[in-house]
Formats: structure tokens, sequence, C-alpha cells
């Protein structure tokens, strides 16, 4: 079928393509000015002399440390959610019993469940264990609140797999551990990407638990460093600029590489 | 949302050591629910006591020192004698609303063009998503940047902006925010109606082409119909999270002028963590909880999706 080009269309698309620009010209254009340059070229001008002090004095003002306070969640997080999710998963495509069924809504239910909503019991649960202003205190909630969207992608993921190949591990005499290891992990991996590239950007993200949570330089992680800079020093725009696009560069590299995982998943939370 | 249920299939025959012929193949090598408890065991602990114990809180009074004590309704009294929440909670509704007009039809125009096949189409796309990857702080303190009164943009374009002070009015500091919240999660939106409009047969685009529709009354008549369950999917969530909409305000507005765009969120936050009333603020997060859960409701019975009818019938 050929058709006229959508004129329409076209134009409303490159308008959005501007709104989506400016804010990210401006930031990296801002990152490579003085903050003189910043003031008196306005936000929309080209840099007149580049520097790069603004990198180095994002690093120098702690964000060196709160990159690796984010690395270290992220890592955990997402080595929580690759232990957890998987075998629960399994279970939900599998298993027959009513039991199931009921942790398949418990999980459904999870998804409408807001952070800000138990933010305050979460506060008073951390505390009373002795996690509060310790990175571990940020982990775990975060981990549980990144399993059921997982858990939905990657029960559907493991759905496709198709019946007669347990039924043939069946036959063979396979126990349910086997049927894991050997049919349903090597079948799920794309669901598995999935799951790693999305918790990944929750925990990286996240900030109202490390907000509420966390208190010391210590375990700062970034997001909180952007909004203490923000409040403290936002009159330094390139600086504050600069730590911002520098904890963006992990993401997106990530985007860069594993697109298809990302989108996919997301695709999936929306339900088609 | 899909909510695939697991399929109901009659419960598992008694396991029998000796093999039967009776043995269905299919009910053998099922694991059990030892698979599913750690997670769900994570789960209660880190979720669904907390749900349990906002409500608890809601009852009890708390400075985050001591222990908390039971005292009945006297939060809910207080919280709903500040004349503060109850603007606050117009403010909210106010936000969502904006939120869902603004980001639905944009987000179903970009989504429906970016399910087409073309070359530029797909490179655009990858742009488009760029907002989705970032967090809400990042773009928050962006935006900050870019429209501060000072430095930024507006002080530039006077003729544009007046003068240029956006966040001292509430009208403008409200449009700030519904501007924000828009360019950050449009994307997101419109990935759920592209996976929707490239899931539309194209059967039914080539029987209306035959019928002599034009662009715009396939657009009307075919998309827009079939993207009915993607539509409602995508508003419930701008529903909950446009009612907990928090980053943003924190680092936008903080709430102000005043206590202009001082939405319920951010009034939860500052109750319980800046004025250590835990009490109050749990009670807040729990109308919060319930109003979200309600509007969902609502909306999911009024537009029939409960019934989970399916947009291909009768193909």
């Amino acid at each position: 079928m050929r058709r006229r080009p959508n004129y329409l269309a076209g134009a409303g698309s490159l308008i959005w393509l501007f709104l989506i620009g400016l804010p990210l010209y401006v930031m990296v254009t801002a990152t490579l000015k003085t903050q003189s340059d910043f003031v008196q070229g306005g936000p929309l001008g080209l840099p007149t002399d580049i520097t790069f002090d603004n990198f180095t004095g994002a690093f120098d003002t702690g964000f060196g440390r709160y990159f690796l306070n984010t690395l270290l969640v992220t890592v955990c997080v997402v080595g929580i959610v690759l232990l957890l999710v998987p075998p629960l998963s399994y279970s939900i495509v599998r298993s027959r019993g009513r039991v199931t069924t009921g942790v398949f809504r418990l999980f459904l239910l999870g998804l409408a469940i807001p952070l800000q909503a138990v933010i305050i019991p979460m506060f008073y649960l951390i505390s009373e264990a002795g996690l509060y202003d310790n990175l571990i205190g940020v982990i775990l909630p975060t981990a549980a609140f990144a399993l059921p969207v997982s858990t939905l992608i990657l029960s559907g993921t493991m759905r496709d797999i198709s019946r007669e190949l347990f039924e043939a591990m069946a036959m063979d005499g396979a126990t349910p551990r086997r049927m894991f290891f050997q049919l349903v992990l090597p079948l799920s991996r794309g669901g598995l990407a999935t799951i790693v590239v999305f918790s990944a950007l929750q925990a990286w993200n996240g900030f109202l638990f490390p907000l509420v949570l966390t208190q010391s330089e210590e375990s700062k992680v970034i997001t909180l460093g952007l909004y203490n800079f923000q409040t403290e020093r936002g009159i330094d725009a390139p600086g504050l600029l600069a730590a911002v696009l520098l904890s963006m560069i992990p993401v997106l590299l990530v985007y860069l590489f594993a697109r298809r995982a990302l989108v996919r998943g997301l695709m999936g939370v929306g339900g088609k | 949302m899909t909510i695939q249920k697991t399929r109901v299939r009659p419960a598992a025959p008694p396991v029998k050591r000796r093999r039967t012929p009776t043995t269905n193949v299919a009910d053998v090598g099922r694991p059990g629910f030892i698979w599913a408890a750690p997670a769900t065991l994570f789960f209660g602990a880190f979720a669904i006591v907390p749900l349990i114990m906002v409500v608890v809180l809601s009852f009890m009074s708390w400075d985050g020192i001591g222990d908390p004590e039971f005292t009945g309704f006297d939060n809910w009294r207080r919280v709903f004698d500040d004349p503060v929440m109850i603007k606050s909670i117009w403010l909210s509704l106010l936000l969502t609303a904006l939120g869902v007009l603004l980001q639905t039809p944009l987000s179903i125009m970009l989504g429906v063009w970016a399910a087409g096949n073309q070359k530029n189409r797909a490179v655009l796309s990858a742009v488009y998503f760029v907002p989705l990857l970032l967090s809400a702080t990042a773009v928050s303190v962006v935006w900050r940047a870019l429209l501060d009164p000072n430095f930024g943009v507006p002080a530039e374009a006077t003729w544009l902006f007046g003068d240029g002070n956006l966040f001292g009015e509430q009208a403008t500091a409200i449009g700030v925010l519904a501007f924000v919240s828009t360019w950050q999660f449009t994307p997101f939106h419109t990935l759920i109606y592209q996976g929707a409009a490239r899931a539309i047969p194209q059967v039914l685009y080539q029987a209306a082409e035959i019928d002599g529709a034009g662009r715009y009354r396939q657009f009307f008549h075919v998309t827009l119909p079939q993207l009915r369950n993607a539509i409602m999917t995508s508003m419930i969530l701008m529903v909950v999270g446009g009612l907990t909409t928090f980053e943003t305000v924190l680092i936008l507005t903080q709430g102000g002028p005043g206590t202009d765009t001082t939405i319920s969120a951010y009034y939860m936050y500052e109750e319980a963590f800046k004025s250590f009333d835990y009490g109050a603020g749990a009670t807040v997060a729990l109308v919060l909880v319930l109003a979200a859960t309600a509007i969902s409701l609502i909306m999911v019975r009024l537009s029939g999706y409960d019934k989970m009818r399916s947009t291909t019938e009768g193909l």
C-alpha cells in the first residue's frame, strides 16, 4: 500500500523532537561552559571556551563515592532479583497448587503499591532493624519493589515454553529441579536479560528510599547527591548539569547496547 | 495490564509412588510451593507488612524517636481539619487530570506514529525514549536549571514568559509541574500505544481502505477503538503515577509558592519527615492509596475493561 506522506504527523514528531532535545542540548553545552560563560551567554548559547572543570569538580565534591554506592546498590538489587524471581516465575507458570495462584495475585497486587504508601512504615522497620543510614537498608526495599514487574515479565517469557518439552523431560523422569536448570533457564534468556536491565534501571534511578533511609555522606547515592547539589549550590548550573550528565552515562550506555531488552520489557509492563 | 490468570486445572491427584497407567505424564515433575517461598517471604516482609503497618500507624502517634502510641482517630481528625491537606487533595487531582489530558492524546499520536516500520521513525523513537531512562531527580534538576528565573531560558525570552519567574505564581508553577511530568512520562505511554498499535490486524485497515475511508477516518474508526485496552492501562498508570508525583514537586517547587503546589504526596513527606508527625503522614499515605485504588476501580468499571473484551472479536 503506497501512501502519500503524512505531513501533519511528521511536523508533530519534529516538534516533539525539539522538546526532547532542548534540555539535552542545554545540559551538554552547559557542562562545557564556565559559570560566568553560562550566566552571560545564557543557557542556549554555545560555549565560548570549552572547559572540563565541571566534571573534575563533580568528582571533587564526592560524586565518585556516590557513583560507587549507587553501583553497589544496583548490583545487589539485580543479584537479589536474579536469585528470587526465576524460581518464583517457574513455580507460578508450572505449579498447579492453589497457593501458587494466590502468590501470583499477591505480586499483581504489588504492582499497584506506590513507594510513597509504604515509606513511613519502611522507615520505622529499617530503623528498628538497625539498618538506618546503611546501604543494606536501601537495597532490601528497592529489591522488594523490583520483584512484581520482574515476575510479570519473566513469567510471561516462561509461559511461552511449550508444554511438550516439559512432558518429554517428565517422560525421562526429570525432577522439577533438573527441568528448571536444563530447560527453563536456558529458554528464558531473553526474559532474564530484560529483568536485569529493568531492575538495574530502577535501582540506579531510585530516590525515595535513599532520601528517607540514609543520611550521611558515606551512604549517599547519586540521585541524592544531585538533589543536595541542587539545593545547596544550585546557582552553579554547569557543575550541577555535569553531575547529572555523569549520572546518566551508565544508563545511556546500557540503552545503547540493550535497547531491545529494555523496550520489550517496558512494552510488557503496559500489556498489549 | 493484562492479567493473565494461570490456567485453572483440576487439583493434581495425590502423588503415587508406584506407577499406574492412570498417572498423567503432564502431572509429573511439577515444582511445589517451595520454589515460590523465598520470593514470597521477601516480598511479604518488605512490601506487604509495611502496607499493613501504614494502616496501623495511621491510628498511632509517633515522633520518630520513642515508641508509637495508639491515639484512635486523632490523626484522621487533624489531617482533615488542616486546610492545607484539603487543598493538597484538590491539587493532586488537578495535576493528575492535567497529566492525563496532556499525555493521553500526545502519547496516542506518537505511539501510532512510531508503530510504523519506516527507518526514520525507528531512529527518532530511539531518541524519544531517552527521558524514560532518566531518574525523576535528574529530569527535575535539569528543568529547574533550564527554567531558572534568573539564569534560565525564561529570563532570556521575556516576550514569552513575562517576568520570567515561572515558579512565582500558582498557575505557572502548576503548568511547569504538568509539563515536566509530561516530558518525562509520555515516552513510556507512547511505548504502550506503539506495542498496541503494532498488534492491530492489517486486515482492518485494508477493509477500511476498500470502503473508501481516508487516513483520518481510519484513525478514528479503526485505530482508536482498537486501542481501547491500551488506553485503559495507560490511563490507570497515569492516575496512580500522577497522585504519587513527588520528586518533581520536591525539586522544582518545594510545594510553593506558599502551599500552592503542595500536593498530597509532598504534604505527606513534609508532615512525616519535616514535622516528625509520622502518624499524620501515614494517614495521608493511606488516603492516597485508597484514592488511587478507588479511581482505578471506577475507571475499570465505567469502561467495561474488567470484562476484558478482546479487540479482535469476530476476526
